[in-house]
């Protein structure tokens, strides 16, 4: 594989998490518990859509072809976005959402550290900037889910809950290809194992401190690196694309 | 003093210009309309939530995503920042929440449209923050001093919403006919409740003469209508949008332009509460609220034990 091609299967790789997931923050819009949280999600999504929107400005130079940002992160189909799995899954309750936000920005966490030091300089100016965002986004959902793990017993109860139902996804996280290997090879992505390991730590010590236990690993679903989804991305996606496909080639 | 000093007091300040402070005397009346006036306005914020966020995730690009999700954001932030304004008066949130789901407490009737195209989004932006700009420029006089101050923090944001409006218009109007179709229908949908968010004629209004002594309100609602009219007829015009008023004709010795008679049965219909979206408004609040209840208890509990823990140590 060429290494212009696998940067830009990798740059989607990350836009697509960071819009769909950005899309399902979105959703909290005038929905949060209070109104300080309703303004914390979208502010998280407002950062998500702004990543994306770099790597996919990044992805359109690579493909040429007048590709936009827009046209990448609206006009694809589904077998064509490369999200990590986790991300299109529901928002649930509110534990759902902040234990999704630590299991995602603390892998964001460490793989925006790694690529800080890419021989890429597209990708480290990006990590740099995003680094500072996705920590705060951990921090802001770490504390939740400490505060719901350690609150009452209907919060307790809800967030385990949302731990064993998001933990099949993250397996998906991980998966490496020949995409990964080729930009390894180029000292431009970091080797998953290793993100696997810090990600492992971190999470740990969170749902430590909440005092909420991991769940055993016998369900796994991946599939993201090949664009298999689960059934939610359509849906997000139909919503997304509306006004696009519906008015081909109209300006906005 | 008696309590006929301080009222002359009191209104010796408000001539002078000064600005009335939480801590200061006021009249009873005072302290009530503007407790009613600035939780009503973060409700308006709040509510205000809904209609745009019926566009969010079908905004059509990513710009457009992202100034939507930011201009919410910052209704939100202005509501938040009036909550706290009201609490100076020792009233708490939950219970102006409570206010607002059991209808005792109103919000901006304006927010009882629904948003059907993009262009909605547009229009709101352009028309409904553009006659608040106006509203609240006035506010931002009124003599109470934290109110006034309030209103010329959000004031500045509102003007880039009123602006970002405007350019989805404008886009739109330079687009497909079927933009265009869109525009202009969302321009007759909102035109006409964006001239009610002024409230009645002052002939006809309950507060305006109390209001205007005690300068809570420092100008007519006839007047600041009038403001919002003569600004936005010609920007409507400069992209091509029709308004939708046949009596809409320009006065060349008042340079004002003359509209319409406003539907009032429509605007009491809506203020009532039977509005098309008064319903689903709320029972969106309340829906939401109770939701979220079991985070907030999650959240005083986590925060009792800490604070037993601490003491412990
Ligand atoms: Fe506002
Ligand atoms: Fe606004």
């Amino acid at each position: 594989m060429k290494t212009q091609e696998a940067i830009y299967q990798y740059c989607l790789r990350i836009a697509d998490s960071n819009l769909i997931l950005a899309q399902r923050l979105a959703e909290w819009c005038s929905r949060g518990p209070i109104l300080e949280e309703d303004l914390a999600m979208t502010n998280i999504s407002l950062d998500l859509f702004g990543q994306a929107e770099t790597l996919y400005e990044y992805a359109a130079t690579i493909k040429g072809d007048n590709a936009t940002a827009d046209s990448l992160a609206f006009l694809r189909v589904e077998r064509e976005y490369f999200n990590r799995l986790i991300t299109e899954q529901p928002n649930g309750d509110f534990a759902v959402t902040m234990v999704r936000e630590v299991l995602f920005s603390a892998y964001q966490n460490h793989l925006y550290q790694a690529l800080c030091k890419s021989n890429d300089e597209m990708f480290r100016g990006f990590a740099e900037k995003a680094l500072k965002e996705v920590k705060y986004h951990l921090r802001h959902s770490s504390e939740w889910v400490i505060r719901l793990g350690g609150g009452t017993e209907e919060s307790k109860v809800r967030s385990q809950a949302a731990l064993n139902e998001l933990w099949r996804f993250t397996v998906d996280m991980f998966e490496m290809d020949e995409v990964d290997e080729e930009l390894i090879s180029m000292g431009i992505a970091p080797d998953m194992k290793e993100i696997n390991k810090s990600w492992m730590k971190t999470v740990t010590e969170v749902f430590t401190e909440a005092e909420l236990h991991i769940p055993d690993l016998n369900n796994v679903i991946k599939g993201s690196n090949k664009g298999i989804h689960t059934e939610h991305l359509g849906h997000i996606l139909s919503e997304m694309q509306y006004l696009q496909r519906a008015f081909p080639g109209a300006t906005w | 003093m008696t309590d006929e000093q301080k009222l002359v007091h009191f209104q010796e300040r408000i001539d002078a210009g000064e600005k009335i402070e939480p801590k200061d005397w006021m009249p009873e009346a005072y302290r009530k309309t503007l407790l009613r006036q600035i939780s009503q306005h973060a409700h308006s914020e709040v509510i205000g939530m809904q209609p745009e966020g019926n566009w969010v995730l079908r905004a059509p690009s990513l710009r457009a995503k992202k100034i939507l999700l930011a201009k919410i954001q910052d209704e939100g932030g202005h509501g938040l920042y009036l909550y706290s304004a009201a609490e100076t008066f020792g009233i708490d949130r939950s219970e102006m929440i409570e206010q607002l789901q059991t209808g005792k407490a109103k919000y901006s009737s304006v927010f009882n449209y629904p948003t059907l195209n993009w262009a909605d989004i547009g229009a709101i932006g352009w028309l409904v923050d553009g006659a608040a700009i106006v509203n609240q420029t006035m506010l931002a006089k009124c003599s109470f001093g934290p109110y006034a101050r309030a209103m010329v923090r959000i004031c500045k944001e509102e003007g880039f919403h009123q602006r970002q409006g405007y350019e989805i218009m404008a886009k739109m109007m330079a687009g497909t006919n079927e933009q265009k179709a869109m525009a202009q229908d969302a321009m007759n949908r909102w035109w006409w409740p964006s001239l009610m968010m002024f409230g009645p004629h002052d002939s006809s209004s309950a507060h305006t003469s109390e209001s205007m002594k005690w300068k809570i309100k420092v100008e007519s609602n006839d007047s600041l209508r009038q403001r919002f009219v003569n600004r936005t007829v010609e920007q409507a015009h400069h992209i091509g949008l029709t308004v939708p008023d046949l009596n809409l004709t320009y006065n060349k010795e008042t340079r004002n332009w003359n509209f319409g008679d406003i539907n009032w049965d429509e605007f009491w219909t809506v203020v009532n509460g039977n509005g098309p979206c008064n319903h689903q408004r709320i029972a969106h609040h309340i829906k939401y609220h109770r939701e979220g209840e079991w985070v907030r208890e999650a959240a005083v509990a986590f925060g009792k034990k800490q604070q037993k823990q601490n003491s412990l140590n």
